[in-house]
């Protein structure tokens, strides 16, 4: 067991699989040469070649499509999608053409691809640099969506969605690429379908994943002084949404916050409270509350910027007010 | 409205000359054509649901890019693609009965008109969104040298196609990388009801090779065997060059955009007379001039063909539909839950 930095985590991941399976190639945008934006494809151009590290034009649709139609073909594309904000320009080709091939040709083919893409704000890069939208994929059946918060978590996963048949949206953020962790060497698979409990508590649940777990976990950190144990589970399994831990700890706690990067609106969290009001709603004790980004483009300011996004004294805030101890 | 032709490298109809290519080329244009009449009679009959895009007058483009390809060839398409199935090998009967919404369909009822599939005859669909397969058609290119192979991609599009981003962008790419690939761009004058010069700054689409430095040609798509020749020199190009290369086949649907497009746009007697020069007739009038065929052999095949489209009809009709209980099935390639 190494400590690694979540960009080398998936830097490991991605070294892997290719030396263990011919057919997965990497695509994208300065991933070879330059490598990579955030440093997550280093070192691989050098190691595995122009063929299975491809840099591309600045052209988004051709990279999804390219990766597609070399999926449907027998290869299991890798395309980085520098972030999640470029998705945009192609989103045709991930909703219209990779979440929907496999059904609507009856099954006839499939599409084994996985779109690697930071989001997340916080970095004074304004309104078009700074989004997240886990959300907007997790919406779409036939997409599989993740979003891991810890370097084990992200190299696991990484190796599972390669390994799977389907399209999976794998959401990192930019602000967790330098955070470390513990990450287990070689064979290290994490299942694209199971959420869990990062830190045991009591009192209440928070749901949180990505970069937000990391705000979540500190703020638990905090309560527990406070005397309030906090109960947070890991959403790093997006689509399909497992449910089961967060159910489970709200009929242990009754009292549920969700938080995420992007707006609230038809957010993560309105999903999940939606799914705990069918499921568990006689446990709770107080309505979910749910933290979100100001609903806002993200401003250039620093001081607005850190107003817009949730932090950890959000979190430490909303817990006490569902616990009638402010 | 009028279109000045560009010749194609070398003239037409004195490269293919034995009778047994001929007559194949002649049978698969009829198909086309009595399969897609065949389906406009269903559709009007409410055997046939949704939007329904018919090829007829198109047949020589279809025919002729789509039989220089192998079997192991790809194919992609739009939603104006039944024949390009046909074409392509794929059977009378799943492309109908997929029409009909039936389980026993090219894509099981799931897709539709728009959208047939067939991975045994790599016919890789039909896709709806304008432009949207030809990037998806370079990934198909970009494994076939992946994986060093010898097959070739045909990505297949409309006039309106050629205005769009993810056109330019798979242009660059095919370029860029070497890809094994011919774009043909099927020129029938009007995306939807726009002509192409109201809707594109350069009106002979042949041309918009040159910001790529690609292999670009312009053949007369109402003459099989000038469209078959051309494409057999791309084809052969991108198969053993790695160079890609940009085909538009200049042709007309006599019907309109949609089977529910009351064709306003456009006046009767340009109908008519693209019609003089249809496809069909002109290689059957070849062929009986080079005595390859007479009018009895030419009512035989035609009984042959419409007695193919009967049954493929037939077929359909009798297939059941998909159970209700599989509405989820192949959402994903496992067992997923929501």
């Amino acid at each position: 067991m190494a400590v690694l930095a979540m960009r080398d985590a998936l830097n490991q991941a991605l070294r892997e699989e290719m030396k263990r399976d011919q057919a997965v190639f990497l695509l994208g945008e300065d991933i070879g040469l330059y490598d990579g934006s955030f440093k997550v494809t280093r070192g691989l151009m050098k190691e595995f070649g122009e063929m299975r590290v491809l840099d591309t034009p600045i052209a988004e649709e051709i990279i999804i499509g390219t990766a597609i139609g070399a999926a449907m073909s027998g290869l299991r594309p890798v395309a980085e999608m520098m972030t999640v904000n470029f998705i945009m320009v192609a989103m045709d080709q991930v909703v219209n053409a990779a979440a929907h091939i496999r059904y609507m040709f009856g099954g006839g083919t499939k599409v084994p691809l996985v779109i690697r893409t930071p989001g997340g704000g916080g970095h004074q890069l304004g309104a078009q640099h700074s989004h997240s939208h886990e959300n907007w994929f997790a919406h779409v059946p036939g997409l599989k969506v993740v979003a891991p918060g810890t370097p084990a978590d992200a190299k696991g996963m990484l190796k599972s969605a390669i390994r799977d048949d389907n399209p999976v949206m794998f959401i990192e953020n930019e602000g967790t690429y330098a955070v470390k962790g513990e990450v287990p060497d070689g064979e290290h698979l994490v299942p694209l379908d199971k959420n869990e409990v990062k830190r045991p508590g009591e009192h209440i649940t928070i749901c949180a994943h990505s970069r937000m777990l990391i705000i979540a976990m500190d703020a638990a950190a905090e309560l527990e002084k406070e005397g309030i144990s906090a109960e947070v589970v890991d959403m790093r399994a997006l689509r399909p949404l497992d449910m089961a831990p967060v159910i489970e700890s709200v009929k242990k706690t009754s009292r549920l916050i969700t938080v995420e990067e992007g707006w609230r609106s038809y957010g993560v969290g309105s999903e999940i409270a939606s799914r705990v009001y069918e499921e568990a709603f006689d446990y709770l004790d107080a309505p979910v509350a749910r933290i979100g980004a100001a609903e806002v483009p993200a401003p250039y300011n620093k001081r607005l910027e850190k107003i817009a996004f949730p932090g950890k004294a959000d979190v430490i805030i909303t817990a006490k007010a569902l616990l009638g101890k402010n | 409205m009028k279109v000045e032709q560009r010749p194609a490298a070398s003239p037409s109809k004195d490269a293919l000359t034995d009778k047994a290519t001929l007559l194949k080329l002649y049978r698969e244009m009829l198909l086309v054509r009595r399969f897609e009449e065949k389906t406009a009679e269903m559709y009007q009959a409410a055997k046939i649901g949704g939007f329904c895009h018919l090829n007829i007058g198109e047949e020589a483009t279809i025919v002729g890019t789509i039989s220089a390809l192998r079997p192991k060839d790809y194919v992609y398409s739009t939603y104006r693609e039944h024949g390009h199935a046909l074409a392509k090998g794929v059977e009378p009967n799943a492309v109908m009965a997929e029409l009909f919404g039936k389980e026993t369909g090219t894509s099981h009822g799931r897709g539709g008109s728009m959208h047939l599939f067939s991975q045994e005859h790599r016919f890789y669909g039909g896709y709806a969104i304008v432009g949207q397969a030809l990037p998806i058609a370079c990934g198909s290119a970009y494994a076939i040298n992946y994986e060093e192979k010898d097959e070739v991609v045909m990505s297949i599009f409309g006039d309106g196609a050629t205005n769009i981003g993810a056109f330019h962008e798979s242009l660059n790419a095919a370029k860029l990388w070497h890809l094994p690939i011919v774009f043909v761009c099927v020129n029938n004058l009007y995306g939807m009801g726009t002509a192409v010069n109201r809707a594109s700054a350069v009106t002979e689409i042949w041309k918009k090779a040159c910001a790529y430095d690609m292999t670009g040609e312009r053949v007369d798509g109402m003459d099989v065997l000038a469209v078959r020749r051309i494409t057999d020199q791309l084809v052969a190009q991108a198969r053993e060059k790695h160079e890609p290369s940009l085909l538009e086949c200049v042709t007309y649907r006599y019907r309109g955009h949609s089977m529910s497009d009351p064709d306003t746009y456009r006046g009767k007697d340009e109908i008519k007379e693209w019609q003089t020069r249809d496809a069909i007739l002109s290689l059957g009038d070849h062929m009986k001039k080079q005595k390859m065929l007479d009018d009895q052999e030419i009512q035989k095949i035609d009984e042959e063909v419409t007695a193919q489209v009967e049954a493929a009809v037939k077929f359909a009709e009798e297939s059941p539909d998909p159970d209700p209980k599989d509405l989820y099935r192949d959402v994903y390639a496992d067992e997923v839950a929501s």
